[in-house]
């Protein structure tokens, strides 16, 4: 086979570098390819005037493959572009446009450059093609990722949103669950958990699932384990806010919670809490609290003392 | 990356087994996985590094690989021995089963640390377990 | 010789492990840890594990056999600072370490050391908890 004669589409670039701007943005201005609303002229004349001159810096090397490090800078403006007009409120299919209009203007000036070389134009215009169909379906691929990207951050935050470890007391930590649980969402959290234990100090968790809407078999064992790693951390853990529907449940499905202490709710389990730290819970009675602004009938004052214990740090 | 180029170490006594926990440890820190999953790779290790030492003729060698699959990457250890090699299988992996004076933990514990777990033995010829764990999420 | 330093500490002993375990260091620490007991008469004995990376049963089963060897000369045990990886990765693998007193850091693990031998104290010497 004999070497394919040399693309001019390098040549034409930098020879009407200006002159493909012009009707690049004629194009785009009169036909339906940008929404102008969403988007300045001069903007989008910056975005081609940038697109064409790492064009013309890339093609200096191959046209017909997209592979070399020459290409970089060309992708990396195509994936701002695509990221910032996602912002602005582009679909990807206009995002595509935006590359697939210039063939056009492209087109002409290559009918013009080959003249009655139908071979040599024939040719080009399939390496132009190809190559703006590349680009344009790059931005495509640039969009979905940016997508992802976006997902992947709001999974994320949610995960922490949705997950405080609250120190409600003294060396008492509570985890208010609240939402569906996965079981890659639940190991999280209770890695978290076990965290806040040790930087704490705290000696006992209090595990709240009022707030969660179904437990299934991968959940309660995450549970359990979490119960399990933090005693040999020198924790105790409780579960409080089983709903009858999730007692149930969890029976049914066989799980062993015997060893676990359960609660029916977060203030019974603050309440065996603060006895295990040793503290005492009362109500302050009237005799007790006298204060200057008076005491009106009805106000409870509850009073935490620590009964005894003196070798608390 | 070239991260696929198998690494091995040969194991004869506990000091052996210490190093290559710190070796997979290494590895796994290298690759950006998480510490629970470090620990969990390192201790799976360390469990059929030792089980060498005490079963299989107590010498062997490991093998680390770091393959990818759907674009995940992960660590592969391979622990092979020439010793007398496991007649049931499944019997050894069931927890609390020995025939040495430990806890019986060994291969059905390795097996719930990592995400694959193989085995192949045969009686007189010796035994090659390969596990991965993929880097998580 | 390689060995892994007990400090006495009033009535208790400490002992932080910091390097890798083998074998002949774990088997050292368990005869040292009993001569010790016996020589200081002491009461408790506190291992700090927070500088351990890992615990494969090997070592789960070695702390274990210091706090039933501790028991029948008469010192409690109780094993400090396990890391939240090591915690996780060891219920994973299957080992509760039952019989072994855990507690958070140093200073809970002396309380607890203190609050226990007070009690079985009270309770009067054959009397176990």
């Amino acid at each position: 086979m004999t070497a394919a004669p040399k693309s001019r589409i390098a040549e034409i670039l930098n020879h009407y570098e200006g002159d493909l701007l012009k009707d690049w943005m004629k194009q785009q201005l009169t036909g339906k390819a940008v929404p102008t609303d969403l988007m300045k002229e001069s903007e989008l004349r910056d975005q081609c005037a940038e697109f064409l001159r790492l064009l013309r810096e890339a093609s200096r090397g191959s046209v017909t493959d997209m592979v070399g490090s020459e290409w970089t800078e060309l992708k990396n403006l195509l994936s701002d572009i695509t990221g910032s007009r996602a912002r602005q409120g582009f679909t990807p299919a206009e995002t595509a446009t935006f590359v697939f209009s210039f063939k056009q203007p492209l087109f002409d000036r290559l009918r013009q450059a080959y003249g009655k070389d139908a071979d040599g134009l024939s040719m080009d215009l399939w390496n132009a093609t190809t190559l703006l169909d590349n680009l344009g379906l790059l931005t495509t691929e640039y969009h979905q990722k940016g997508r992802e990207d976006v997902i992947v951050r709001q999974q994320r935050d949610l995960m922490e949103l949705s997950t405080p470890v609250v120190n409600i007391w003294d060396g008492v930590l509570a985890l208010p669950l609240i939402g569906t649980l996965d079981s890659e969402r639940t190991q999280v959290v209770m890695q978290n958990l076990l965290q806040r234990i040790v930087d704490t100090g705290s000696a006992i968790a209090i595990i709240d699932i009022t707030g969660v809407p179904i437990v299934d078999t991968l959940v309660a064992q995450h549970l359990l384990k979490t119960v399990a790693a933090a005693r040999l951390m020198g924790a105790d853990c409780i579960i409080s806010g089983i709903r009858p529907q999730i007692a149930q449940t969890i029976v049914h499905l066989g799980v062993d919670l015997k060893d676990v202490v359960t609660k029916a709710t977060l203030s019974d389990a603050l309440s065996i809490a603060f006895q295990r730290t040793g503290y005492t819970v009362r109500k302050g009675g009237r005799s007790e609290s006298v204060s200057s602004n008076g005491t009106e009938d009805g106000v409870q004052t509850k009073v935490a003392s620590r009964a005894g214990g003196t070798q608390h740090l | 990356m070239p991260l696929s180029v198998t690494e091995s170490l040969a194991l004869r006594s506990s000091e052996d087994v210490v190093r290559m926990r710190q070796w997979v440890r290494a590895r796994a820190v290298g690759i950006g996985f998480s510490l629970v999953d470090q620990t969990k790779i390192v201790t799976a290790a360390s469990e059929l590094g030792r089980n060498i030492l005490e079963h299989g003729g107590g010498e062997g060698h490991v093998y680390l690989d770091l393959p990818t699959h759907n674009s995940k990457i992960g660590i592969q250890l391979t622990f092979e021995d020439k010793g007398p090699g496991i007649a049931d299988i499944e019997q050894a992996l069931k927890d609390g089963f020995t025939t040495g004076g430990g806890l019986g933990l060994g291969l059905g514990g390795a097996r719930r640390l990592v995400n694959q777990f193989e085995i192949a033995s045969r009686p007189g010829e010796g035994t090659r377990i390969t596990i991965t764990r993929w880097k998580g999420p | 010789m390689e060995r892994i330093p007990i400090l006495k500490m009033g009535g208790f002993l400490l002992i932080t492990i910091q390097v890798d375990m083998h074998d002949r260091l774990a088997m050292t620490l368990q005869n040292d840890v009993t001569d010790m007991i016996v020589k200081t008469r002491a009461r408790g004995v506190m291992i700090d594990i927070s500088m351990l990376d890992m615990v494969d049963s090997f070592i789960g089963r070695m702390l274990g056999s210091i706090a039933s060897m501790s028991r029948i000369l008469d010192a409690e045990t109780v094993v400090v600072g396990m890391q939240p990886a090591v915690a996780i990765t060891l219920v994973e693998l299957g080992l509760s370490l039952t019989g072994v007193r855990t507690a958070l850091n140093v200073d809970k693990g002396m309380e607890l050391l203190r609050s226990s031998i007070e009690r079985k104290e009270a309770n009067g010497a054959f009397v176990r908890d």
